[in-house]
């Protein structure tokens, strides 16, 4: 988890604010990010699951593209996304990856249009790269705006509808991947109904010097700790969703990554993004290997990196593993060649060059609990 | 009285007679964060000083626990299984690893005693 080119760590809004709550401060992306705060990861992870947990997620890049005039925001990134982003109504979300002519990804983002507007969300990692992507492909047609300083603040769990309910009574009726402009202690935030754990939750976008107090006033209610990127991880591998880096990259289809249902049928049909070609021959063909649950017999964990094994022969590759902590036990993803990825699948997980035994499962490992109305 | 002597990789040896028993210290068992699984040696395995005995698994990663001392594996702790959390909550006490039959008495004296442990750990900031 700690892709971190070299230079100064940048601080996000909330750095003062993780200091004084104690967090252990790694360097993650670039930046001086929270891993865990002094209750531990696997409290973290608890709290997230039963009550509300607030992520500070400002490492994140928002990039905002507005249509030139004469010309359409969403069909010009179209161009250069899967995604249905024609099909988006004002204030809906769409998950949706950034695809090299090899049908690889370069990165995975969240879209949201709220009518005027496409809101962008990339991974931190990847947002300069992103960005200059975005420069050289839709310059002609879009105004190209980083924000690369604002606020963005996740509260997740079963009661963190409640909790900004108190600040903003509108996000109560909101459903899973929208999104509405909503003033928060009095800034102007946009919000969105979505997350990374798997659970009911919002995203909230803030103004740079609004990202601290609004962080503040919803740790100050009782059903609200702060949680770590530690965490953030163990949550969003038993909701069986990609890390990018490592469950896909430049090397893996968005057919292989098990994430079709993220390209609509006008989409799949008609084509025109990068890659288009592969994925649909990867439709009608089948894709060469996939993206697979991991479920172990024992408590030993298979990491990252962990070969995949099926009669003495190495059929894949873990690409991330863990302790799940809803589960108690070990849960891991990883690409199997297509003729072993079938559901119920026996296979050995080679840790610290012993085998595990372990089954092919359906993702989630923990069922999602999105609000849908 | 036993003595408690302390290794540069953050584990503790308690020595009782000529058995010695191993753990990690606190500094270790704050860094590594909340325990999820440990992996400890088979009784009567016999271990050089520096090798790679036990693994002990936090949410986060996978960490090697090596012989601060060279000798036989008497017992290991077997309740770690089911519950790794005691290296967290006890890492001098219910969290113990193993127990060697030492070889070697005079590879103590190349650990640390408490203070200059203590002193060690400062160093790291």
């Amino acid at each position: 988890m700690s892709d971190s080119p070299t230079g100064p760590l940048e601080r996000t809004p909330l750095y003062d604010l993780h200091r004084e709550l104690g967090a252990r401060l790694v360097p993650f992306a670039g930046y001086e990010m929270p891993v865990q705060y002094p209750t531990g990861i696997l409290a973290e992870h608890a709290h997230t699951r039963t009550a509300a947990g607030l992520f500070d997620v400002s490492h994140m890049g928002q990039v905002r593209l507005t249509a030139k005039p004469g010309h359409d925001a969403a069909r010009a990134l179209e161009a250069i996304v899967p995604g249905d982003i024609l099909g988006l109504e004002p204030g809906q979300q769409r998950y949706t990856q950034f695809t090299t002519a090899e049908a690889g990804i370069t990165d995975d983002l969240m879209v949201t249009s709220t009518g005027d507007h496409l809101l962008l969300v990339v991974n931190a990692a990847c947002k300069h790269a992103d960005l200059a992507h975005l420069r050289q492909s839709l310059a002609a047609s879009c105004e190209i705006e980083p924000m690369f300083a604002r606020g963005l603040l996740a509260l997740q769990g079963p009661l963190a509808s409640a909790v900004l309910a108190r600040l903003a009574p509108q996000v109560a009726t909101m459903k899973f991947m929208t999104g509405a402009f909503v003033i928060i202690d009095g800034a102007r935030c946009y919000v969105t109904r979505s997350g990374y754990t798997g659970g009911d939750g919002f995203e909230i976008s803030t103004p740079a010097d609004a990202a601290a107090a609004i962080a503040r006033k919803l740790l100050a209610e009782p059903e609200v700790k702060p949680i770590g990127l530690g965490a953030r991880d163990s949550l969003r591998l038993e909701a069986g969703l990609c890390l990018y880096g490592h469950d896909m990259d430049t090397t893996t289809t968005p057919n292989e990554a098990g994430l079709l249902w993220s390209i609509a049928k006008r989409r799949r049909e008609q084509g025109g993004f990068p890659g288009a070609a592969i994925v649909q021959r990867q439709i009608a063909e089948g894709a060469p290997r996939r993206r697979v649950g991991l479920l172990s017999d024992g408590k030993a964990i298979a990491r990252e990196g962990a070969e995949i094994v099926v009669s003495g022969a190495i059929v894949g590759k873990v690409t991330s593993g863990g302790f799940a902590p809803t589960l108690g036990r070990a849960v891991a993803m990883g690409y199997v060649e297509r003729a072993h990825a079938a559901t119920g699948t026996k296979v050995d997980l080679m840790v610290r060059g012993k085998p595990v035994a372990a089954e092919i499962v359906p993702m989630p490992f923990v069922k999602h609990a999105y609000y849908r109305g | 009285m036993a003595s408690v002597r302390y290794s540069e990789e953050h584990e503790w040896v308690r020595l009782d007679g000529d058995v010695a028993t191993i753990g990690i210290t606190d500094y270790a068992q704050q860094q590594l964060g909340d325990v999820v699984f440990v992996e400890v040696p088979q009784v009567g395995r016999k271990v050089e000083k520096g090798e790679s005995v036990a693994v002990v698994e936090s949410v986060k990663a996978a960490s090697d626990i090596f012989a601060p001392v060279s000798g036989e594996v008497v017992e290991a702790n077997a309740a770690l299984a089911d519950s790794p959390g005691d290296i967290n909550a006890e890492p001098m006490g219910k969290g113990w690893f193993f127990k060697l039959r030492i070889a070697d008495q005079a590879q103590l004296d190349g650990l640390m005693d408490e203070a200059a442990y203590d002193a060690f750990v400062k160093s790291l900031g």
